[in-house]
């Protein structure tokens, strides 16, 4: 049997709770450190398909400042990130928007969208 | 516009939102906001990044994402107005606060209570003496992000970050995002001074290099930055002889500290706490004129929004109860008062002092330690007894710790409470 050992710092709060983890022939055996449920959820995605929120900004037409700030509905595979920041690069949404509403659906195909993170006036 | 209001609030940013929904929870009927940017939110607005709000609304929002929260709890409330657009220039002891504003010209307003929610700034390069030219392309980390994230322009292209604070971090990630390529963050202490979670998710994530225990000896270029010198420094933060070496960047961004915005409250003649750099406060946030409340980065640089909208809706909550006691005429005898000294391990602690009241409250304590340490217990004394013990795993200086105390704790306290570590054994 083969174990390794592997430390993370959880990232889901800003607590930032060092978690230590036991694989056993690259297997999750042992999960420790984390002070909540979400710490350990966040260890075995974190070793097997990590994945990252992504916040960004868009162009706005006839808003009442240029950028409107745009958030992901859901984290995005983490390796899938910048090329993400990329296609939203050409981006251009139009006032008013309210928060929430989504300004790229379905961003490269990942089953994510990206939608506005606070209301924007004219 | 009242004749005579409740509660003035000097900031709309989330402290001032927050306080202003809590004073209206809380009776008040006459609550004024007065915000100098064209809108509430205050730096939020320009937090793009999620990660607020798992504490005070167990939700992860981005910054404008917990603004427009925070807004929205006060928006139709017909007890709250908010000015935006005004400045304001003097706050007065008898609670007259003068403000300016391109409507209705200069304002003298009169209200019962004032709190104070003005927030923090940057420290700049003149503040930490940088050496070398003074070439384009230098700009606190604060400046670069309103421009990238509000104004919809990128500062440079290859870019050095001085400070592991938490806006460096952030931006090191957000340039990145841009396009930018960040070369390193370098660090004068020899641990980060920044969110652990911040290290993770914007150094690690982008393979962007930290140098701990490092700093710049040298700016480039006379037009445009065109480069830093960069050394190692030893236990008094000198720069080691012979440790330099050479970064390219048109670009360095600051992120060494924040400071609490405090010009009205010296004019106003507040007690300030010289580590803290705002006004010394009681649990209500009372500062030493009464009447006049603080709460937020004015009062001491917090590190996660939620808590400085905790600290916010006390401050609202008993600026509402003085300015319904102002109205009635009573007047509460003074209470005891028993001063919080910070001791071993701990560099400050807000509030600073408590005042004994018997309204069954408990106390939170905020407070930062001195430096990084691991399986530590908090405690909490009073007459030579440990009156509260909270074991921490980690504390570090960039992480701001809380522990309450109990109201029935509270009602006991004689003399001095010692905010102390100790060592786990």
């Amino acid at each position: 049997m083969a174990i390794e050992k592997k430390r993370l710092n959880c990232i889901v709060c800003p607590m930032g709770c060092e978690i230590n983890i036991e694989l056993t022939d690259g297997k999750i055996t042992k999960i420790e450190g984390n002070t909540c449920k979400r710490g350990e959820m966040y260890s075995k995605e974190e070793l097997t398909a990590p994945r990252r929120m992504l916040t960004s900004s868009v162009r706005i037409k006839n808003g009442m400042l240029p950028l409107l700030p745009v958030v992901s509905s859901s984290a995005i595979p983490k390796d899938r990130i910048l090329d993400c920041a990329e296609a939203l690069r050409g981006i251009v949404a139009e006032a008013p928007v309210r928060a929430g509403d989504v300004i790229m659906p379905n961003i490269l195909g990942l089953g994510v969208d990206m939608v506005a993170s606070r209301d924007m006036e004219r | 516009m009242a004749k005579y209001y409740d509660v003035i609030i000097v900031g709309g940013g989330p402290a001032g939102l927050s306080a202003a929904y809590s004073a209206s929870l809380n009776g008040a009927k006459d609550i004024l906001i007065l915000e100098r940017d064209a809108e509430v939110g205050g730096i939020l607005q320009q937090c793009i990044h999620n990660g607020f709000g798992l504490h005070h609304f167990k939700e992860e929002l981005t910054g404008p994402g917990y603004a427009q929260r925070c807004y929205e709890l006060i928006q139709d409330d017909p007890h709250v107005e908010i000015m935006t657009d005004t400045m304001v220039l003097e706050v007065r002891e008898n609670h007259t606060v003068l403000a300016v504003n391109p409507k209705y010209g200069l304002m003298e307003l009169h209200s019962k209570t004032v709190i104070l929610t003005m927030g923090c700034r940057e420290r700049t390069r003149g503040a930490i003496r940088t050496p070398g030219y003074r070439p384009a392309g230098v700009y606190t980390a604060g400046a670069a992000q309103r421009m990238v994230n509000i104004e919809g322009y990128i500062p440079g292209k290859k870019i050095v970050i001085l400070g592991s604070g938490d806006i460096g971090l952030i931006m090191a990630r957000r340039m990145t995002l841009e396009g930018c390529k960040v070369q390193a963050v370098l660090e004068i202490s020899p641990y980060s001074n920044g969110l652990t979670r911040n290290m993770v998710q914007c150094l690690d994530d982008y393979g962007i290099p930290l140098y701990l225990s490092h700093t710049i000896t040298d700016l480039k270029g006379k037009g445009r930055l065109d480069g830093i010198t960069a050394a190692k420094v030893d236990e008094n933060m000198r720069p080691i002889p012979g440790t330099e070496f050479n970064i390219e960047c048109d670009t360095l961004l600051l992120s060494v500290g924040l400071i609490p915005e405090n010009e009205l409250s010296r004019d106003l003649g507040l007690d300030l706490h010289p580590l803290t750099n705002g006004p010394v406060v009681d649990q209500h946030r009372e500062t030493s004129i009464p009447g006049i409340f603080a709460a937020g980065n004015v009062v001491h640089v917090h590190d996660l929004v939620d808590f400085v909208s905790e600290e916010a809706e006390i401050a609202g909550k008993y600026a509402a109860i003085t300015a319904a006691k102002t109205a009635a005429g009573q007047m509460d005898p003074p209470a005891e008062d028993i001063p919080v000294e910070p001791g071993n391990g701990i560099r400050t602690c807000v509030p600073q002092h408590i005042a004994k009241t018997s309204n069954g409250e408990d106390v939170k304590l905020f407070m930062r330690v001195t430096n990084p340490m691991r399986n530590v217990r908090l405690e909490l004394r009073n007459r030579n007894k440990v009156i509260v013990s909270k074991r921490l795993l980690v504390a570090k200086p960039s992480e701001m710790l809380a522990v309450e105390l109990p109201a029935e704790k509270e009602q006991a306290l004689r003399g001095i409470l010692h905010v102390a570590v100790c060592e786990e054994v």
